[in-house]
């Protein structure tokens, strides 16, 4: 009562009484104020500390003298770091790619046909959303099992079906052990992209395609010239989450390959090259905080620069489309 | 009337004094990568502790794979055990030379009477000091399957060809040559080190070390090429096949023969008790030689240069630089010793320890594991790759010599 009389004044005329903007912005800055603190701690300083690591020499795990950009240079640079860097980029270009064209390609095709409302809609909807509910550990652990060169389902099926020739180490061989990973990650997050372009879909006044095909559109007239840019606001927003998830990969390939990124660096991925060289490959490398943060620190550019241009253009071409 | 006795108060009192006798007890934390070996330690140290009843020690293991990560942030934040099992040699010195380790040869009397080959996994190459007791060393072996060779009429192959004929006659009787694979890096660095020596020579290792030759040297190139012969006999599809799958393989005598470290002779008994097998040495060329093996440090046994308390922690690394510690962790690991006096009655460990005799150091893990890229990166990157073909001996040792010729100044100066 005496807080509430010492706030409302009498009269309800003191100078401490909070106006109705004042009460609700304090009221959200304190709601506010919990989950700023953990993107602090845990977003923003471990940024800029990675930051600051990687302008520094180390040695062991003790940091040394300021090195400027000397760790940038080493592993843009020099060998065989230039090399491993390259090879590790370029194996996130091909996940993005297969990410963009053959999942978001079947996902948008299966959101298209879930769209018109088959029989058993719900059904499949369930179950091309039921992996993502899986934990990315245990669906690479299970997946690893399944592969398995000896005891594997997958190669026990193909020799069931007399495709002996097909049976292979399908993780310990450079020509297939990435590919793997990359249909497992697709079977992962089919779902995902799936519901998100369904939910788009759906939400298309039903009036459009009826007045289209009174036009006298076909299926694919409706598609390209209804569906589509309805739904871009959902294309971009996927297009920019498979950018990230590509580019920031890591669970999947640590849980089914390892964090050297076998055989020979072929499932080697940048935020597994930068794990390795931060705390060491395990029971053979060295632990060099200088050099990984350096890593992290241009990963974390590269997402953030093109996320944003990208975002932009995308958008520019949903008002476009529009 | 019995509750209304327990009044707060009497509570309080009772917890005060409780903690009293607490704090009269020093804790020493002891963390450690070696899960697979606590029961041993813990039945050591329930021993030690009767002697001590001033000491409780909590030995805290944690997964080899994540346990330098661990240890990194324990050090960092300051919140580092008192005792700390570390690794030897390049690993060692992360810790080590930052001054996060206590300084050991000059408090364990013990230390001296160590030869001079375990010390130096422990030894800080910059003042030459000693920061561990040095707990085992380990040799690349070839193990076998008594009851298969048996059933075969095969006796344990004393040269190169008497090797590839016995693998063929296992092959052909419908058993797995050689368990191993290839799938996990460091597996194959170790199938390489097991048989490499033999054709390499016991004077390479000081000379590449020395920078008098490099990893493109012949014998280097030609140890290659011996090697690879073996993946004619190796597990199918071999290069899918990881550490634990070619351990199963022998383990469930699938396979006749599986080459690794002799840290592996107390996890096989566990595993399977009935399996009967023994170890021989790596085949040389001819029978005039003797076989060379790998030989390295484990680790040891360090003391946190913060603990709080210092006294006891040496007192405790004093007691596991014993023989009487040796012994107990010989004959329930069986671990080979460093340990001067130390003896074991295992019939395995007699072998590993006459192998020892000829022995050459682990080439990677002791000469080149002190920058990065490691040697052992820069052969385990490759190594799958030669076994499976796309990638010749050659192109390997050229890889391999240009990688540490970017810190390795006895390399950049040839």
């Amino acid at each position: 009562m005496a807080v509430e009389r010492f706030v409302a004044g009498a009269g309800g005329r003191s100078r401490f009484r909070l106006s109705y903007h004042r009460r609700r912005a304090l009221w959200l800055a304190t709601l506010l104020l919990p989950p700023a603190i953990f993107f602090i701690v845990f977003e923003i300083y471990p940024i800029v500390s990675a930051l600051i690591y990687s302008l520094f020499h180390w040695n062991g795990i003790v940091r040394e003298g300021f090195a400027g950009l000397d760790n940038f240079r080493r592993v843009l640079f020099d060998p065989p770091y230039q090399a491993w860097t390259i090879n590790a980029f370029k194996n996130n270009v091909i996940v993005f790619a297969f990410g963009m064209t053959v999942q978001n390609g079947l996902a948008l095709f299966l959101a298209l046909l879930l769209g018109s409302n088959p029989r058993g809609t719900r059904f499949y909807q369930v179950v091309f959303f039921l992996p993502v509910t899986l934990a990315m550990v245990l669906v690479g652990f299970q997946w690893k099992l399944l592969l398995h060169p000896l005891f594997g389902l997958v190669n026990k099926f193909l020799e069931s079906v007399g495709l002996e020739s097909l049976s292979q180490p399908w993780l310990g061989q450079e020509s297939t052990a990435l590919m793997s990973i990359i249909v497992v990650n697709m079977w992962r997050w089919l779902g995902f992209p799936i519901i998100v372009f369904l939910a788009a879909i759906r939400s298309i006044p039903i009036e459009y395609f009826e007045a289209a095909k009174l036009d006298g559109a076909n299926e694919w007239h409706i598609a390209r010239y209804v569906t589509w840019p309805l739904i871009a606001p959902a294309v971009t927003i996927i297009v920019i989450l498979t950018f990230i998830g590509s580019f920031n990969w890591f669970d999947l390939p640590y849980a089914m390959a390892g964090v050297d990124g076998p055989p020979g660096r072929a499932t080697d991925v940048l935020a597994l090259y930068f794990y390795r060289t931060a705390f060491g490959e395990v029971s053979a490398g060295l632990q060099d905080f200088g050099r990984g943060s350096a890593l992290a620190v241009l990963l974390f550019l590269f997402v953030l620069t093109v996320s944003i241009v990208w975002t932009r253009i995308l958008r520019k071409r949903e008002m476009e489309l529009s | 009337m019995i509750a209304r006795r327990y009044t707060p108060v009497r509570i309080v009192l009772v917890a005060m004094f409780l903690c009293g006798i607490a704090s009269a007890q020093v804790t020493l934390d002891f963390w450690s990568w070696r899960v697979e070996d606590r029961w041993a330690y813990e039945e050591i140290i329930a021993g030690y502790v009767e002697d001590h009843p001033g000491v409780r020690i909590n030995y805290n293991a944690f997964e080899s794979t994540t346990y330098d990560t661990i240890l990194t942030t324990a050090f960092t934040a300051g919140e580092a055990p008192d005792i700390i099992h570390v690794r030897a040699y390049g690993n060692f010195e992360t810790y080590a030379a930052p001054g996060y380790l206590m300084r050991l040869d000059d408090k364990v009397d013990a230390l001296e009477n160590f030869p001079d080959l375990a010390l130096n996994g422990e030894r800080l190459r910059e003042d030459g000091n000693v920061y561990a007791v040095p707990f085992a060393s380990q040799t690349l072996i070839v193990y076998y399957n008594t009851d298969i060779f048996d059933e075969l009429g095969l006796a344990p192959p004393e040269t190169w060809d008497e090797f590839l004929a016995a693998a063929k006659t296992i092959e052909d009787a419908g058993y797995i040559a050689l368990a191993n694979g290839t799938a996990t890096a460091s597996e194959a660095e170790i199938f390489t080190g097991v048989f490499a020596p033999n054709f390499y020579g016991a004077d390479f290792f000081d000379q590449v070390v020395a920078g008098e030759t490099t990893f493109e040297d012949p014998r280097f190139i030609q140890a290659l090429e011996k090697v690879s012969e073996l993946t004619e006999y190796m597990a199918p599809q071999f290069s899918g096949v990881d550490r634990a799958t070619a351990q199963n393989l022998f383990l469930n005598e699938l396979a006749a023969m599986y080459a690794g470290g002799s840290w592996e002779i107390a996890n096989f008994r566990n595993q399977n008790p009935d399996l009967a097998f023994d170890v021989m040495a790596p085949p040389p060329e001819s029978a005039d030689d003797t076989p060379l093996v790998s030989w390295f440090l484990d680790g040891g046994y360090a003391v946190s240069a913060d603990t709080n308390h210092p006294e006891e922690s040496i007192e405790f690394v004093t007691f596991l630089a014993s023989p009487e510690f040796g012994q107990q962790l010989t004959d329930k690991l069986a671990n080979v010793s460093p340990i001067p006096g130390v003896v074991s009655d295992d019939p395995l460990l007699k072998k590993v320890t006459e192998f020892n005799q000829n022995s050459t150091p682990y080439i990677m893990l002791v000469g080149f594991r002190y920058e990065a890229p490691t040697g052992s990166v820069l052969m385990q990157q490759r190594l799958p790759g030669m076994y499976a073909g796309s990638m010749s001996p050659e192109q390997l040792a050229k890889e391999v010599t240009e990688g540490i010729t970017q810190y390795y100044e006895p390399f950049q100066q040839r």
